[in-house]
């Protein structure tokens, strides 16, 4: 199994955001999550990565280890790699340095041999073809000044650079107009693997018509309260995420489930 | 010790120095013997700045006054070698003049390679030879607002001296190396160093500061630049005293129609540091621009006071300083802006960027701007901040280590005042001792 997490939960200062989450993800599959905003997706992922200020209970194995005992940076060089919602602009650090230190970093840890300059930038042209990216970007600072697609498009560069083995792709669809949703979809098609496995985070079916996912799985209220198949996704696109947040104790349920 | 007891000993060190028959005083012509005495005697009556004083609020001097210096004199440090002098201040391959314990040394010296309209020499030989060329500067008394510029107006006996006339350019960069080794006796040295750039003359001049590990000494420099009409200077200095030292130096600048004056500092070095820029806009459309980066940690103070009079109008001045303060270490940004009435059509702009990487460090930022006329342009800002945590968080979740991370962040904060040095054996100098000081013998935060 490549990842196994059993009633986690999180806090901030007290506020309960994960209530017990479960799940279950097998190398080779593709998990979507589905759920509406503030149900704690991102949360769920930002707790993954190892993103301090949570107090955190229950478990993750990864692989067979103790996940949350990683630090960020080993959690990543074991393989474990986020798309963020958000990717943050770091003017002054160009992207493609960026890029190569963290494949080399990565690799450093591995024990394997760093690339220099020129092999590294070799890699970077065959896999920026992949999400059709304009080699100009790599000449920018990280992320700055880049568009809301562009900036997503570069999240799965560097997935496609670090070759991770538990891809978590928030909301990696969000901003995206159909083209470019088509053109990450490809991306992250082409990554597929029996050896990977992703978990793909998002509030629209719309993705999930791209990258057919294996299972689907309902958040709501920091709880994981449907796990099905893909038929799910529909289900929830016609009807909504009303009727979810039953096992809510609080008996909150978000609403705004589509934007 | 306090100042007072402080001033006394230094002052009647300097009245055995004026009867030692070698330490070139006696040479002085009258004027200059008189401007000597009249500094001394500016001295002793007001005494050394306070933290009263707005401009050493920050900047207590209590330990350099503690230290019973002896004024360097001309000969001493004869073991410094050119393999030191070359680790200290990377060769830029043109014209260098090295001064050791701010005494010219001739033997580690090059004067090759200097158009015809280009005297470049040093601030000894001038004075014995034709001395009378000097006198504008003393008698304009850079020192008249504060101990230690007055204090360097008494004890200065060499620098460089540097005269383009007119026309002249100069292509290779002129290096000044001030290297201090004291051989174990709290030393003082008092370079003083002329820059006379007529009217549309162009050269590079970088000032580098250094001295042996471990030695006790301070330096009180002052450079002086006076540029003629449409005269370019670019001028660049680094600070790389060791951590027992003390760095007080003033940059003192006077420019002409047109002319144009930028200035990059990189402060890394010494236990106290101080570096002042003055500028005179004194004549039509005259431009200056100085950058600065200061990076104390440990329990260094690396103060930066600048003051921009703008005297006429369209002229134009930028400073952009940037801090990076660790451990104890203390920044000071000091601007002050002075627009005076007629000076119209300035444009005049001021940053200081701040990032503050432990609980202890600290840092005053103090811009000050002072208008007396409608028809300008001012702008200034400061701003202190920490590292971006998400940005952290982003280099780690690329399998970047923490340590690595946060090197690669302070870097690219200060990067772009690196990557303004156009001098590419200097710049990547700079790039190398900068990002060294981040990170712990890791290679990797060069972007
Ligand atoms: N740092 C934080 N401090 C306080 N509340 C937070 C923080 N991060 C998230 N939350 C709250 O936790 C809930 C879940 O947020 P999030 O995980 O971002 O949801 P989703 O990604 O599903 O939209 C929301 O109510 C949000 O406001
Ligand atoms: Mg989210």
């Amino acid at each position: 199994m490549m990842l196994k997490i059993e009633n986690l939960h999180a806090s901030i200062e007290d506020k309960k955001i994960l209530r017990g989450v479960n799940l279950e993800v097998n190398a080779g599959e593709v998990h979507a999550i589905m759920g509406p905003n503030g149900s704690g997706k991102s949360t769920l992922a930002s707790v993954l990565i190892g993103r301090e200020g949570y107090d955190v209970s229950g478990s993750v194995r990864y692989q067979g280890q103790d996940l949350l005992a990683l630090s960020p940076e080993d959690r990543a060089a074991a393989g474990v790699f986020l798309a963020f919602q958000h990717p943050v602009e770091i003017p002054g650090v160009g992207n493609l340095y960026f890029m190569r230190t963290a494949l080399n970093s990565l690799r450093r840890q591995r024990g394997q041999e760093e690339l220099d300059a020129v092999d590294f930038l070799a890699l970077a042209q065959e896999r920026m073809k992949l999400v059709e990216m304009d080699q100009t970007f790599m000449s920018r600072s990280v992320n700055e000044g880049f568009s809301g697609g562009e900036k997503k498009r570069n999240e799965i560069l560097q997935m496609a650079i670090l070759e991770p083995r538990l891809a978590i792709l928030d909301e990696t669809d969000s901003g995206l107009d159909i083209d470019a949703l088509r053109v990450v979809a490809n991306g992250v098609n082409a990554l597929r693997s029996e050896g990977r496995a992703m978990l793909v985070i998002t509030h629209h079916q719309r993705l999930l018509d791209y990258i057919v996912p294996d299972r689907v799985h309902v958040m709501a209220a920091g709880r994981i309260v449907r796990p099905g198949n893909k038929d799910l996704a529909v289900e929830l696109e016609e009807n909504g995420y009303n009727g979810l947040g039953q096992q809510d104790s609080a008996g909150r349920m978000p609403v705004g489930a589509t934007r | 010790m306090t100042i007072a007891t402080a001033a006394r000993g230094v002052l009647s060190k300097l009245e055995t120095c004026r009867g030692d028959r070698n330490d070139g005083h006696d040479r002085d012509p009258a004027w200059l013997a008189d401007a000597r005495l009249a500094a001394l005697a500016w001295v002793g009556e007001h005494g050394f700045p306070t933290r009263k004083d707005e401009d050493w609020k920050y900047t207590g001097l209590d330990p350099i006054l503690a230290v019973p210096f002896e004024a360097a004199a001309a000969g001493t440090g004869r073991w410094v070698s050119a393999e030191m002098i070359d680790t200290a201040a990377v060769d830029l391959g043109g014209p260098r003049l090295v001064f050791v314990n701010g005494h010219f040394a001739a033997e580690l010296s090059r004067l090759t390679g200097l158009p015809a309209g280009a005297e470049v020499t040093n601030l000894a030989a001038v004075l014995a030879a034709r001395p009378q060329r000097l006198e504008p500067f003393f008698s304009h008394t850079p020192g008249e607002h504060h101990a230690f510029a007055a204090f360097n107006d008494v004890l200065a006996e060499d620098g460089a001296f540097i005269h383009l006339t007119p026309g002249t350019s100069v292509d290779e960069p002129i290096q000044l190396v001030f290297f201090s080794d004291t051989g174990g006796f709290p030393l003082m040295s008092s370079p003083r160093s002329v820059i006379v750039a007529e009217a549309g003359s162009r050269a590079t001049i970088v000032e580098t500061y250094a001295g042996t590990f471990g030695d006790v000494y301070c330096t009180n420099a002052v450079t002086e630049a006076v540029l003629g009409d449409d005269a370019q200077i670019e001028h660049y200095k680094v600070q790389d005293e060791p951590l027992t030292a003390f760095h007080l130096a003033l940059l003192d600048v006077r420019q002409g129609r047109n002319s144009r004056f930028s200035s990059r500092s990189v402060m890394l070095g010494s236990s106290i540091a101080r570096h002042e820029v003055r500028v005179l806009l004194e004549d039509v459309g005259a431009e200056v621009s100085l950058d600065g980066v200061y990076l104390p940690q440990g329990d260094q103070l690396h103060d930066n006071t600048i003051f921009v009079d703008h005297a006429a109008t369209g002229c134009t001045s930028h400073q952009l300083y940037k801090g990076v303060l660790d451990g104890g270490g203390h920044g000071v940004f000091n601007g002050h802006i002075m627009v005076r009435p007629g000076a119209d059509g300035t444009d005049a702009n001021q940053k200081n960027k701040n990032l503050i990487l432990s609980d202890r460090a600290e840092v005053d930022t103090r811009p000050r701007l002072e208008i007396y006329t409608d028809d300008v342009k001012c702008t200034h800002g400061a701003a202190v901040g920490q590292l971006d945590e998400e940005a952290l968080l982003y280099l780690r979740a690329r399998a970047i280590p923490l340590e690595a991370a946060r090197g690669l962040l302070i870097y690219a904060f200060v990067h772009e005042m690196v990557d303004r040095i156009e001098l590419e054996p200097l710049r990547a100098q700079l790039e190398t001792l900068v990002a060294g000081r981040f990170t712990h013998g890791d290679d990797q935060v060069k972007p």
